[in-house]
């Protein structure tokens, strides 16, 4: 049987990207940040799972407003780098994981989750970047990945409840795939930032923290939180946080925190990073 | 679809919601084709020719062609296809929401710097004004 092993939650944010790209890693912007990611890499180098479930959102890149999937999953052999304006990042293209990914869709349908199904899609920062962040820069990312797309550039978002319900049909359907593989799932995006409008730049520590906080606390007191207290709390683009329910859902009730680091700033965002691991794991 | 939201009294911000997303159609395709490399050579060679390839209103063609970022906003923009203007600019995230936001380049570093702009006093319009620092 397959199962969760862990969880991540980890912000998303281009510049990140951007510095680890162009070498810029160790200056005195960047390096408290890194230095932050360095254990988190560790960690999952000796987890060495066998596949990774990514949620993130699609930055107009693989989906313009043409169709805009609320919830859409990629079954592909591989994802390539998406262009999103100033060229693909230089990194390794994504390997799929078909066999599972189908498995997930036709097992998340079924159990009442209408999920769009793609099987050709280029991939953009908001899946390389907690990529790089958690992996480095190897010649080849170190397991396949299955992306799963959430809209939020199109208001309104899936609600937080909804996320969260997701991700219990996705540890169901995990749990009913035959081969014994140890599975780790993301929740990327947020904490707080703002990209827009004269309020852009707002960050809210405070908010974040305890949100970091009710990942083990209370998970589902932070489903509750309504995509209005996103925006006027953890600003217009926070609204991104409800993907990191998607991965909480997915995690056992008592999943513990093995580790977290947050930092302001990355550009205009409160970058967190959070890992949760199922007893399983242990 | 067309009533208040109770979001609509956060103060400096634009949701790209139902409302936004019936004018902003054509603006947001414009930015969607910037993806494309040829295209951006071609925008970047005459805007203004190239902009006549999309069913923009005569203020959503003004706001791009004077890189009027919180114009565009105003008119439909949505800031995740519209920073694709940016892009092909050569600016990032950060110049353009100082911009937005009304202050340099150098101002709005600093302040992401000490902290980012805090949410006292910019939860909502009526009561606490306005984007303080």
């Amino acid at each position: 049987m397959a199962r969760i092993v862990a969880g991540i939650a980890c912000s998303h944010v281009p510049a990140i990207g951007v510095a680890m790209d162009k070498g810029m890693t160790h200056t005195e912007y960047w390096q408290p940040l890194f230095k932050g990611y360095q254990p988190a890499r560790e960690w999952l180098a000796k987890l060495a799972p066998d596949v990774a479930i990514v949620v993130y959102n699609d930055h107009a890149s693989a989906f313009s407003l043409q169709i805009i999937p609320t919830f859409l999953i990629g079954v592909a052999n591989e994802f390539p780098i998406a262009d999103e304006g100033f060229g693909p990042r230089p990194v390794p293209v994504v390997v799929g994981h078909p066999e599972l990914a189908w498995h997930l869709t036709e097992s998340l349908i079924l159990d009442e989750f209408d999920m769009t199904i793609a099987n050709e899609m280029p991939v953009d920062h908001g899946l390389t970047v907690p990529l790089s962040i958690t992996c480095g820069r190897p010649d080849a990312w170190p397991f396949p990945v299955i992306p799963l797309c959430v809209n939020v550039v199109q208001y309104p978002p899936p609600t937080g409840a909804r996320c969260f319900k997701l991700g219990a049909a996705i540890k169901r359907a995990v749990e009913s795939f035959e081969a014994d593989l140890r599975v780790v799932i993301y929740g990327t995006g947020g904490m707080s930032h703002q990209l827009q409008g004269e309020r852009a730049g707002l960050i809210n520590r405070q908010f974040d923290c305890a949100f970091l906080d009710g990942m083990t606390k209370d998970p589902l007191a932070l489903t509750k939180i309504t995509h209005s207290e996103y925006m006027r709390e953890a600003g217009s683009e926070g609204v991104e946080m409800v993907m990191w329910h998607v991965m909480r859902g997915a995690l056992d009730d008592d999943a513990a925190e093995i580790y977290r680091h947050y930092h302001v700033p990355a550009s205009n965002t409160a970058a967190g990073l959070m890992i949760l691991e199922n007893g399983s794991a242990r | 679809m067309t009533e208040a939201r109770d979001y609509d009294s956060i103060p400096g911000t634009y949701v790209y919601d139902a409302r936004r997303g019936r004018i902003g159609y054509a603006l947001n395709m414009f930015c969607m084709s910037l993806n494309n490399p040829t295209n951006r050579a071609r925008f970047k060679a005459n805007e203004s020719e190239y902009l006549s390839g999309f069913a923009l209103t005569p203020e959503q063609r003004r706001s791009v062609l004077e890189r009027d970022w919180l114009g565009m906003l105003k008119v439909g923009g949505n800031i995740y296809y519209t920073i694709k203007i940016a892009f092909c600019d050569g600016l990032t995230f950060q110049d353009v929401a100082g911009k937005m936001s009304g202050v340099s380049k150098e101002v709005y570093a600093k302040m992401m710097l000490e902290g980012g702009r805090s949410p006292e006093g910019n939860r909502y319009k009526d009561t606490e004004g306005q984007h303080h620092g």
